[in-house]
């Protein structure tokens, strides 16, 4: 009976150890290719031109540069708008009115800003600045981008902040420190890891974000540093590429796509690799 | 119920450095020809209650703190020495459901009064918690954070005040060569060292103590224990503990609380040696239950 009932258990433990790892390993071959067909149709892409010059007509040869440019801006635009205004509301909720009904409120609707589909943020950008302005701009992209942001890292900066020990806290209160001192002065420092993660995350989350960009920034095949005007930008070029019928153009595509990729990549190493500093020395 | 004491002896065989501890009327340095001075009641506790939501957890407590002694509170857990402390500096403010009534006279003058300047008595009643708190910046920047909140000094001037509170609390010469490193790379019994010496670098006039040692191993309780009787010429000092010997051997009055009540109070020989209460006298000998 008791053997018995250890060779059931022995077997439902196989079984379930089985399934884990065959779920595991789909996921890391999904992962796998497409990282393997990005490296093999992207490399090929990336050269000197390819950093150099601005996308090409059909059929010439051309770089991403302008698209590249444009990303970058409009990427540092939008964090520079969405990090201050998320970090400000992530402090509001952590540290000046943790259970009050307005807290409550703001959290529930920034759970669903942080979920909202990123093409209907595109189409709200669309009608409150391009359709005004009368024309698509890098800086109607640049605020797409930005509410992109802000519900990211208020989320991260209120639990980072919330992790702080209320210890801490009360260890600067007890100095006399005013609340805002305790908060800046303390409270930051301690959390400062966490929160830079969160913006990390946050650029992450908008580097490789089309769909805001098609209502707002479109794209310009040529450069143009002018963010009063429509504005080349990665994501984009890479959709329009890679539809395309040309072989140069579906070639940079390719290499635009591994481009972002691996920024992408790269930022969320930097990101795991702040967050593991942060509790190490903790 | 539990709690962290280590059995002693019972009072009928009193410890020995117990009886050879001079009266504390005489101890606080005072010349022995001077008749005993008597010491002056720093803060006065009067009709205390405290509640969390609804529940009491003091029941009307009544005391004096005298300036430079030091008074020790002991108690089982839960019994309301902590919350007794948090009450002095109002820190418990931080939290709306928890408040206080009666009087809380220092100086003469009510702390408790709603019209009362939080980070100001903050400032003139330091407070020491029971797990070290290093903020997360350098050892020297750990000191200097609450000068600078009420007093802006030279570079010089600072520098002076800051070896001057190290010095105090016993740390100076672990740190003096390693200031800019952060306050949180010093170990468990130097990070408190550097609590206290940041509790009196503003100078206080009353230093709270919230089981300081507790989280220690046993020499850096030895060295906070020699530490608290140094301050003792300077604050008025209230610590709460859980060890017995620890309040015997660093305290001029002793406090026990049970239940949110206060079951005697009296000069610490008193108390370890002849107490009134029976209930005190089950507690420090160890047979409460």
């Amino acid at each position: 009976m008791d053997a018995m009932l250890y060779r059931r258990r022995a077997a439902t433990n196989y079984l379930i150890l089985s399934l884990s790892f065959a779920a595991t390993g789909a996921g890391l071959l999904v992962l796998f290719l497409i990282m393997w067909s990005l490296l093999r149709n992207g490399i090929p892409a990336l050269g000197f031109d390819f950093f150099t010059q601005n996308t090409p007509p059909p059929d010439r040869s051309g770089g991403l540069l302008n698209a590249i440019y444009g990303s970058l801006v409009m990427t540092a635009v939008a964090t520079a708008v969405g990090t201050p205004v998320g970090i400000l509301c992530g402090t509001f909720l952590a540290e000046f009115s943790r259970s009050s009904k307005l807290a409550m409120t703001v959290r529930f609707i920034n759970d669903i800003l942080l979920s909202a589909p990123s093409i209907v943020i595109g189409l709200f950008v669309y009608e409150v600045m391009v359709v005004p302005m009368g024309h698509f701009s890098g800086w109607a992209g640049s605020m797409a981008l930005a509410i992109l942001v802000v519900p990211v890292v208020v989320r991260t900066s209120e639990n980072m902040l919330s992790l702080v020990p209320a210890s801490l806290r009360e260890a600067a209160f007890a100095l006399g420190a005013p609340q805002w001192k305790v908060v800046v002065l303390v409270v930051y420092r301690a959390a400062m890891q966490g929160m830079l993660t969160g913006v990390l995350l946050a650029v992450a989350r908008i580097a490789g974000e089309t769909a805001p960009l098609l209502f707002t920034a479109l794209n310009n095949q040529f450069w143009s540093s002018n963010m009063n005007g429509p504005m080349g930008n990665l994501p984009v070029v890479i959709f329009q590429f890679a539809l395309s019928p040309y072989a140069d153009w579906q070639r940079l595509a390719w290499g635009g796509a591994l481009l972002i990729t691996l920024a992408i990549l790269s930022l969320n190493i930097i990101a795991r690799f702040l967050a593991n500093w942060s509790s190490f020395e903790k | 119920m539990t709690f962290e004491i280590t059995p002693m002896e019972t009072p009928s065989r009193p410890r020995p450095h117990l009886i050879n501890v001079p009266a504390p009327e005489r101890e606080s340095g005072a010349p022995a020809d001077q008749p005993a001075e008597q010491p002056v009641a720093k803060a006065e506790i009067k009709d205390l209650r405290f509640y969390y939501r609804d529940y009491e957890a003091l029941k009307g407590i009544n005391l004096a703190l005298h300036d430079k002694r030091v008074t020790a509170f002991i108690g089982p857990s839960g019994c309301g020495k902590s919350t007794l402390l948090r009450i002095l500096n109002r820190i418990y403010q931080l939290y709306p459901d928890q408040r206080a009534t009666g009087q809380v006279l220092v100086d003469g003058q009510d702390i408790l009064d709603p019209k009362q300047d939080l980070n100001l008595l903050r400032a003139r009643i330091g407070m020491v918690f029971q797990k070290p708190t290093p903020f997360p910046m350098s050892i020297y920047d750990n000191i200097a954070f609450g000068i600078r909140l009420y007093q802006r000094l030279g570079p010089r001037e600072l520098d002076e005040r800051v070896e001057e509170a190290l010095r105090r609390a016993a740390l100076w010469d672990e740190v003096k060569d390693k200031l800019r490193e952060s306050g949180l790379s010093l170990s468990g019994g130097q990070q408190q060292r550097l609590c206290i010496a940041r509790a009196i670098a503003v100078k206080p006039e009353i230093l709270l103590l919230d089981e300081p040692a507790s989280a220690l191993d046993p020499i850096s309780t030895q060295r906070i224990e020699e530490l608290i009787s140094e301050l003792k010429s300077d604050y008025c000092i209230a610590i709460v503990t859980h060890n017995m010997q620890q309040a015997a051997r660093s305290s001029d009055y002793t406090a026990f609380m049970y239940l949110g009540q206060l079951i005697e109070f009296n000069t610490t020989e008193a108390i370890f040696t002849h107490p009134k209460e029976r209930q005190t006298e089950d507690y420090i000998t160890g047979r409460f239950g």
